[in-house]
């Protein structure tokens, strides 16, 4: 189906197929739609098969990393003795990211369906999904379906009949982007400040409540499903450039663009296509001038850049930047780009959680400087002193929120300096001419 | 410049708009009903702690906002200190430290909003209520404005939350109606 929009013909709709189909929000709508057959079907598997058929299939982390689901299931040890746990990060608020959103407002048993596979998968009995606060509505819709699946035997000591416990609970975040963080949600998990937490230990040694523990993204876990029933073949040959990329990508565009939304394309597809065909190119008398493709987080990329890219995990780092959450923010030639990312820097110094020197101070001066120039009262020496601080924002912190704000300073200064210069220079032709006056 | 208040409620004196906070005594939220629900939400999890973020919840919705009675509360039912759960509540935007109006408004203004017009929408809720200043609640106590960081549906520019309604597309011309809805 496909929402707000109807699934375009060159889409290729796996995950999103029941977007927009009220009946399917449901328990008995899911069943009807083939729904729990893969829970059943993994339930008569060994934990290790279904790792190995996530490994073969070649699913990566679909939140931003890419990391590769298998192995990261097969790195919690089975019989250690130690209760594991599976967290589901669905505390979407990457800018430019609502693609969990749709899939936890419209499939909410896919994700349940998701974090039970992946529960009995990595040996453990209890799943969270953490969900962001604001996100009302998904709230409302997972509640019901964890109830409903408690309500029909799937959930609980006798998950299914097979005398398995699988739980799984919704917890409500309170407001803020750094619990997206894995190791800033285990600690939100546990009633902490979401402060990230120091790598090693990861967190399949010592994650939540110190238990071995996986963290994986909404659409990560709901791939799981298509790729039991189907086949590891199946979802592998869903590719159209890169191996490493596999399967389909949601991506939800956003911007100055005709047609918002959710799409769902095979990794690799033309981004060009993408962005004139399926999303209906730019407003009337615009044009595109710059996209970041993955969320906020990434670096900008020009027309030229985003034209030329196949829509992949290797297909965006080959054009300047990276897919990220696929968060694709599409800006026109009515924008003023240093406007754009002394916004974006402005969230990065609110959702700093301000325990890094470099990210605290750094993302706050970024903001002070990047606004100034905005608003004509900058200098050329500030763009060197912004590349200075965002060098020293880079690689220097516990977590990347540093680094997701110097991303798109580094990147717009370097793409679209004459922006950054004509405030400059014309604040001081400006200047000038009052001395004259 | 505090990175924490950039852009979000400043943290004014309010305490001309604190309408419970004139020596009433506070009631406990844990008792009766509300106790069962913190002990289904205990059953949750393998410590205590783990149920705060949830126990404010309760005390947010029952109360408006969590007061320092109510963080005194959740630290003695979860065997924590008020000071540990102040310092929790003061990380995390959602929880209201001040009674705020009865229609807590947020506008989404992060760049992808910001790119479709989400300043106007702000300007239109501020001049439509009244409040005239972000953060600051109108003299009737209804309502409360704030720009909020990126509420995770930049695709329908611009979202707005009103309590716990999430509202897709809003645009400057639309304000008066949904305003038009609240009273």
């Amino acid at each position: 189906m496909g929402y707000p929009h109807t699934s375009h013909q060159r889409e290729t709709a796996v995950l999103s197929q029941y977007f927009g189909d009220e009946e399917a929000r449901t328990l008995d709508g899911w069943k009807k739609r083939g729904g729990y057959q893969a829970l059943e079907k993994a339930l008569g598997m060994t934990p290790a098969d279904i790792v190995t058929v996530v490994k073969d299939s070649g699913l990566r982390g679909r939140g931003g990393a890419g990391f590769p689901t298998g192995m990261k299931w097969s790195f919690m040890k089975p019989g250690d003795g130690k209760p594991h746990y599976l967290c589901c990060n669905a505390d979407e608020s990457e800018p430019g990211t609502f693609k969990d959103r749709e899939i936890m407002r419209w499939t909410p048993h896919a994700l349940v369906e998701g974090c039970a596979i992946g529960a009995y998968a990595i040996g453990a009995e209890t799943a969270y999904i953490y969900i962001r606060g604001e996100f009302t509505e998904p709230l409302i819709w997972m509640e019901r379906a964890v109830q409903e699946a408690y309500g029909a035997g799937i959930l609980g000591a006798n998950a299914m009949g097979t005398g398995k416990r699988i739980d799984v609970h919704v917890h409500k975040g309170a407001g803020a982007y750094i619990c997206g963080e894995e190791t800033a949600m285990m600690n939100s998990l546990e009633g902490r400040r979401g402060n990230p937490r120091i790598k090693p230990p990861f967190p399949a040694v010592a994650g939540v409540f110190g238990q071995p523990t996986t963290i994986n993204n909404v659409e990560t876990l709901a791939a799981v499903c298509p790729i039991l029933m189907k086949g590891a073949e199946w979802y592998k040959s869903m590719c159209l450039s890169n191996p490493k990329s596999t399967g389909t990508k949601l991506f939800s565009v956003c911007g100055n663009l005709r047609k918002p939304g959710t799409y769902e394309v095979v990794m690799g597809f033309p981004f060009k296509d993408f962005l004139f065909d399926l999303c209906g190119g730019p407003l009337q008398g615009r044009k595109f001038k710059a996209v970041i493709p993955g969320g906020a987080s990434v670096p900008i990329q020009t027309m030229e850049e985003a034209e030329s890219t196949l829509m992949d995990y290797e297909g965006f780092v080959a054009q300047g930047s990276m897919l990220g959450s696929g968060g694709v923010i599409v800006i026109d030639d009515a924008q003023s780009m240093v406007r754009v990312i002394a916004r974006l820097a402005r969230f990065f110094a609110h959702e700093s959680c301000a325990q890094c020197t470099q990210c605290r101070e750094g993302t706050a001066w970024t903001t002070k400087i990047l606004e100034r120039i905005r608003d004509g009262q900058g200098t050329m020496e500030d763009l060197d002193t912004l590349l200075s601080i965002a060098d020293n924002m880079t690689g220097t912190t516990i977590c990347v929120l540093s680094d997701s704000c110097a991303t798109p300073v580094i990147s717009g200064i370097k793409k679209f300096r004459p922006e950054f210069e004509a405030l400059i220079h014309g604040k001081r032709v400006h200047s000038v001419l009052a001395a004259v006056a | 410049m505090s990175v924490r208040s950039m852009g979000g409620v400043e943290s004014p004196d309010m305490a001309s708009h604190d309408s419970t906070g004139h020596g009433e005594p506070y009631k406990a939220v844990f008792t009766g009903d509300g106790r069962k629900e913190l002990d289904t939400l205990l059953g949750r999890y393998p410590t205590k702690m783990a149920a705060l973020l949830p126990a404010l919840w309760i005390i947010q919705r029952e109360r408006g906002w969590v007061s320092d009675d109510g963080m005194a509360e959740v630290a003695d039912v979860l065997e924590l200190t008020p000071a540990y759960v102040k310092g929790v509540v003061t990380f995390y935007t959602m929880y209201h430290q001040h009674p705020v109006g009865k229609y807590f408004i947020q506008v989404c203004t992060t760049s992808p909003c910001g790119i479709c017009g989400a300043e106007d929408v702000v300007k239109a809720f501020l001049q439509h209520t009244k409040t005239g200043e972000l953060g600051t609640t109108s003299a009737d106590g209804k309502y409360t404005v704030i720009e909020v960081e990126c509420l995770g549906a930049c695709g329908f520019a611009t979202p707005v939350m009103i309590n716990e309604e999430f509202l897709e597309s809003v645009t400057p011309d639309t304000v008066p109606t949904i305003l038009a809805r609240l009273s």
